[in-house]
């Protein structure tokens, strides 16, 4: 045994022995990959700033100038008031499916075959990924919460912590499904194309730029069965219920199904199961791809 | 030990479609070896590579990698192996120690033997200084370095390069080589390469060779150019004529000369020269032996160049996609 150890003179490389896969493993690697989106969110200022800009051009640039065509309906609550919560959901939004596109791009740069070909359940890697872009949305959503006080939405604890809780929910579902698109599309071209695709109709749809209330029948539909609905009518109850102006019967939120007034936690549950749905997708997707 | 084989492949086979990638291949590889797998571009060494490495499933045939099966023991061969691919697969906005941390955290390394064993492979490749530098600033030598020394991180039994040298310049090339050879000094590993290099393949204990998805032979680099047999001698001297006229006459050698020198093949090309120099009663200026490259080795088991068969692959592909285009 002694003649072992002291056999190589020379020198003796530090030997590594990779322990079988186990969920410790597991969850080393959903940090790993997670810790990965952060740092390049860190690294790409640009882009921080550059997804500010567009929800920043719908809140003060569209919000001032339709105003003075609305003062009548909006019931003494200012349309950037009661536009801030669907911009924080558009914020969210396009950072969210962005982050996602790092599926994509690792493809294309090859690094996702570093992740393919390691010993690692193909669902950490996913998680990690969903996770990622969730926390990069949520601090993109945080930073547009600074505008808060400038649209008369005060600053109040409760509140900021209800809405950075409802945009980490939202941020993990639309990464997910993101994601659950990403996992089998060979260009980053194709996904942005794609994207497009899905998130100004789903913008549009969601009650971000208008209330739900007194639409015709078909909008009334697409809106119901539009995800981000779910997302966006609790933060708007959350910011009205902290204003000192009882917002006009025109403005009031609340999303109805047949009638039945939907409670904001049925609406988060909505998000989370489909967030939880896509994420399930995407890591049976993902474990196909090669 | 009683089975050194740390690499076993038995009937292996790929089909894609109408295409035969692999067309049934065996061999073994031994502990510690250096075993290379020549052949001409689409000849099917990504494919069997890819095979070993879990990322593509054998249509027939088994393969044993570290003592574990292929396809019903994946992760267990994964754990065992380092890749080193043709395409970079490095995250080029994280610096080397990041890449190397990331690969760490992936096959889930004891944390505590991280720091010594990142020093260890980065000075192996000579990037120890430039740890700290984003990926996206190295050249493409540095990067290949990277990638070698990410393969190797979590001490694999058996390293998988897949042409770790194509598109390098020649300089560079020569630096893997020398960190590929430091590297089975120290290490107690296999390492499984493809080249389309014949220059390359010399460097290797062992090689196969494999044309159009069959492996033509396997042997030593000496031994296949041995079995090829002469070296080509030339000689510069005052008197060609006489020269030749002596070379037939007393070693019963044809010669004739080829850019300008008196050109002839010779078995053990070495040993021949002090004979020639005794006997040949004509001053010689210079002498030049050439041994027998892989490229004859190749020539003589197939029939053809390495260039003739990549031309020819790259045909016979061309061919199968006009011919799925026709039937649609």
């Amino acid at each position: 045994m002694v003649a072992d150890v002291v056999r190589d003179t020379e020198r003796v490389p530090a030997k590594v022995t990779v322990p079988a896969r186990s969920l410790r493993g597991d969850l080393r690697v959903v940090k790993v990959v997670w810790q990965r989106e952060m740092i390049r969110f860190a690294r790409d200022r640009m882009r921080i700033v550059v997804a500010l800009l567009q929800p920043l051009l719908f809140l003060f640039v569209l919000g001032t100038g339709l105003s003075s065509m609305v003062p009548a309906g909006t019931g003494g609550v200012g349309l950037r008031t009661f536009l801030f919560p669907g911009v924080l959901s558009m914020a969210v939004m396009f950072t969210a499916l962005f982050s996602a596109a790092s599926v994509v791009w690792d493809r294309e740069f090859g690094f996702l075959r570093e992740m393919l070909v390691a010993p690692v359940r193909r669902g950490a890697i996913v998680l990690g990924k969903c996770l990622g872009g969730a926390s990069v949305a949520t601090v993109q959503g945080v930073l547009m919460l600074v505008f808060a006080g400038a649209v008369g939405v005060p600053y109040s604890p409760v509140l900021l912590g209800t809405l950075v809780v409802e945009m980490a929910v939202l941020a993990f579902a639309l990464t997910a499904l993101g994601v659950m698109v990403a996992v089998r599309i060979r260009s980053i071209q194709s996904f942005m194309a794609l994207n497009q695709m899905i998130v100004m109709p789903m913008f549009f749809l969601s009650g971000a730029l208008f209330p739900l209330i007194g639409l015709p029948h078909w909008l009334t539909l697409l809106t119901r069965i539009n995800p981000l609905t779910y997302a966006v009518d609790p933060m708007r109850r959350a910011v009205f219920a902290h204003l000192d102006t009882a917002p006009g019967q025109t403005l009031r939120p609340g999303v109805t199904w047949w009638g039945w007034p939907v409670p904001t936690m049925l609406e988060l549950l909505v998000v989370v199961l489909l967030g939880v749905a896509m994420f399930l997708i995407a890591t049976v997707r993902f474990q196909k791809a090669d | 030990m009683p089975d050194a084989a740390v690499i076993s492949v038995a009937g292996l086979y790929k089909r894609y479609g109408e295409i035969e990638a692999v067309r049934g291949v065996d061999f073994e590889v031994t502990a510690g070896e250096v075993f290379g797998f020549l052949g001409p571009n689409g000849a099917g060494k990504s494919t069997t590579i890819k095979m070993l490495c879990t990322l593509v499933h054998p249509s027939a045939g088994t393969a044993r990698v570290a003592g574990h099966d292929v396809v019903r023991a994946r992760d267990e061969v994964r754990r065992n192996i380092g890749l080193v691919f043709q395409d970079p697969t490095l995250d080029e906005y994280l610096s080397a120690e990041q890449n190397l941390r990331f690969h760490a955290e992936l096959y889930g390394m004891p944390k505590a033997v991280l720091p010594a064993r990142s020093r260890e492979v980065l000075e192996m490749v000579g990037l120890w200084d430039r740890r700290a530098g984003l990926v996206s600033t190295y050249s493409g030598g540095m990067k290949r370095r990277l990638e070698i020394a990410r393969g190797l991180l979590h001490s694999p039994r058996v390293l998988f390069l897949d042409e770790p040298t194509v598109g390098l310049d020649p300089q560079t090339r020569t630096t893997i080589w020398s960190y590929i050879e430091q590297l089975r000094r120290l290490e107690d590993i296999t390492i499984f390469l493809t080249t389309h290099y014949m220059d390359e393949a010399e460097h290797c204990d062992r090689i196969a060779i494999i044309d159009d998805g069959r492996l033509v032979v396997l042997d030593t680099p000496e031994a296949l150019k041995a079995a090829v047999g002469k070296d080509r001698v030339q000689i510069q001297t005052d008197d060609d004529p006489a020269a030749i006229a002596r070379l037939r006459e007393r070693f019963g050698l044809e010669a004739a000369v080829h850019d300008g020198a008196v050109t002839f093949s010779v078995a053990g090309g070495e040993r021949f020269v002090p004979e020639l120099f005794a006997e040949l009663g004509v001053p010689i200026r210079a002498v030049n032996v050439a041994r027998p490259t892989l490229d004859d080795v190749f020539l003589a088991h197939t029939g053809r160049t390495i260039r003739d068969a990549e031309a020819s692959a790259t045909d016979r592909m061309r061919g199968t996609l006009m011919a799925m285009r026709g039937r649609r």
